[in-house]
């Protein structure tokens, strides 16, 4: 069977998932995104390429960081955006998720950037359109349950080849919370399908399920033995409402053991970097010193965030 | 309308084939064009080329035209107007110019002039950066086929090639240019 998210050219026409995305059409998105990297540093930050295109924020779970860098990304790009707080409409009076894509489809969009609560909802959506022959509507996901979150992870690899140029080489731990992280699965994917040798997953036994190893990567539930030999760090955000239940102690065990302070980042390499998706909770998984320190790359994470997210909307919707 | 580094017997069977097609010889068309700048541009002009054969052909310029010549680069791809035919093309460079484009006198430099759209992509991003004093254009081969009104300040060498035909200019790692012509790979998907 075909890639969903690719046309019958191996071009890239929606994005759902970073797994079995072939190596040279992620490379392609992160080139791509490097001259628009620099439209976000001129006076005038807008280019003209999807004029005239209507782009529907369809957002079924909360999330202002990503719905506002998804934004600015469209209207960078000339796009006209329209926010659908789904919540609070349509969905509460009964209609159902491919009526509600139908009707918007019927106001002439021409891309939805789709989070959803549910695992493959933007794959639903995706395979509808292709199959109704609307092949000129493009879908992004922008996070679907624990499944992916691919964009999160293409400016993960584009914040890496960033500062290690390659990924060929590197070493590369993910900590925190796996088990409810979809940030973790698209990375992961992404790193190995861009050939990082050697990946290492670190957390709590309750949250890092063991069949992660048949994903390709090491897993390893003491942080002090992972960080040796580190050249990217990555911190996922505890979600504070996993506490409540039986996975964790508190949040001051959870610090002890895999918080990121400067005392265990000196067990990287000197020049490792220490990556965050947002938001942090600091005292939590990273400590403020390294939050603030010279190794972290956070806030640049966030600029490339909405020139990865440029790239990938113009590559989509020009295909 | 691109520039690649080849080989030197590559370059050697362009030149060949170029010279039966009637392409003129693209170090004497660089010389006519420098000849045609020489004294005619404004002694601070900023020379911005087009990725991406307009790129480098802006640097030899710089090095070759008496004055203050600063180089920058643009590649118009965010702005051309066949991005709803063709989408946007693999390999992008990003736009760099290292000077004040507001009140400066910019000559815009590409290899071959065509239908002039390029031109007038890179113009709309140019207007971007700021309202330049003026705007000129040098290129080193106008083939004709022009499908907007726009025509080159400064011309090399002038000539009428099929339509199918792509002009294609190429360079020796030692810096030797060549002009071939080969079938045009406009469509997609054909």
């Amino acid at each position: 069977m075909r890639n969903p998210q690719l046309n019958a050219h191996g071009e890239l026409t929606h994005l759902l998932t970073l797994e079995g995305l072939p190596a040279e059409v992620i490379r392609r998105i992160l080139d791509t995104a490097v001259p628009f990297a620099s439209i976000g540093e001129r006076d005038v930050k807008k280019v003209p390429l999807l004029r005239g295109r209507s782009v529907f924020n369809l957002f079924f779970e909360n999330s202002t960081r990503t719905r506002t860098t998804f934004e600015i990304a469209a209207k960078r790009l000339s796009a006209d955006v329209i926010n659908l707080n789904i919540g609070a409409s349509s969905t509460t009076k009964g209609e159902t998720l491919l009526d509600t894509v139908d009707n918007l489809v019927a106001m002439n969009a021409d891309m939805f950037v789709v989070r959803h609560a549910q695992s493959g909802a933007p794959h639903l959506i995706a395979a509808h359109l292709n199959r109704t022959g609307r092949t000129h509507v493009h879908v992004v996901n922008a996070g679907d349950g624990r499944h992916a979150h691919p964009t999160q992870g293409l400016l993960d690899l584009f914040t890496i080849r960033h500062y290690k140029k390659d990924f060929r080489g590197l070493t590369v731990a993910i900590v925190g919370d796996i088990l409810h992280s979809r940030v973790a699965r698209s990375l992961i994917h992404g790193l190995t399908t861009m050939g990082t040798p050697e990946v290492r997953v670190v957390g709590p036994q309750t949250l890092l399920p063991t069949a992660m190893s048949s994903l390709g990567v090491r897993v390893c539930h003491d942080l002090r033995a992972a960080l040796p030999g580190c050249d990217v760090v990555v911190m996922l955000r505890l979600q504070n409402e996993r506490m409540k239940g039986a996975l964790l102690p508190s949040a001051g065990e959870f610090f002890k053991n895999y918080g990121l302070t400067p005392e265990k980042l000196a067990l990287a390499k000197p020049d490792a970097i220490v990556m965050h998706p947002g938001p942090m909770n600091r005292g939590v998984e990273i400590d403020s010193a390294v939050a603030d320190g010279d190794h972290a790359v956070i806030l640049p994470q966030v600029t490339f965030g909405i020139a990865v997210r440029m790239a990938v909307m113009s590559i989509v919707a020009g295909n | 309308m691109s520039s690649q580094i080849r080989s030197d017997e590559a370059i050697l069977r362009m030149q060949d084939e170029a010279a039966a097609a009637g392409l003129p010889d693209a170090a004497t068309a660089f010389a006519e064009l420098v000849e045609r700048m020489r004294g005619a541009v404004a002694f601070d002009a900023r020379f911005v080329g087009i990725y991406s054969g307009g790129a480098w052909l802006a640097e030899r310029l710089a090095e070759a035209i008496p004055g203050n010549h600063p180089v920058g680069y643009i590649d118009a791809s965010f702005y051309r107007d066949d991005y709803a035919r063709k989408g946007l093309k693999p390999e992008l460079h990003a736009t760099r110019l290292p000077f004040e484009v507001e009140g400066a006198s910019i000559v815009l430099v590409d290899d071959v002039l065509f239908t002039g759209r390029s031109v007038r992509a890179a113009i709309n991003e140019l207007f971007d950066y700021g309202r330049p004093a003026s705007i000129e254009l040098a290129v080193l081969v106008d083939r004709g086929g022009r499908e907007l009104p726009i025509e080159a300040t400064y011309v090399g060498a002038r000539l009428v090639v099929a339509r199918e035909l792509s002009v294609v200019l190429s360079r020796t790692a030692d810096g030797t240019l060549a002009l071939g012509a080969e079938p045009n790979s406009e469509q997609r998907h054909a």
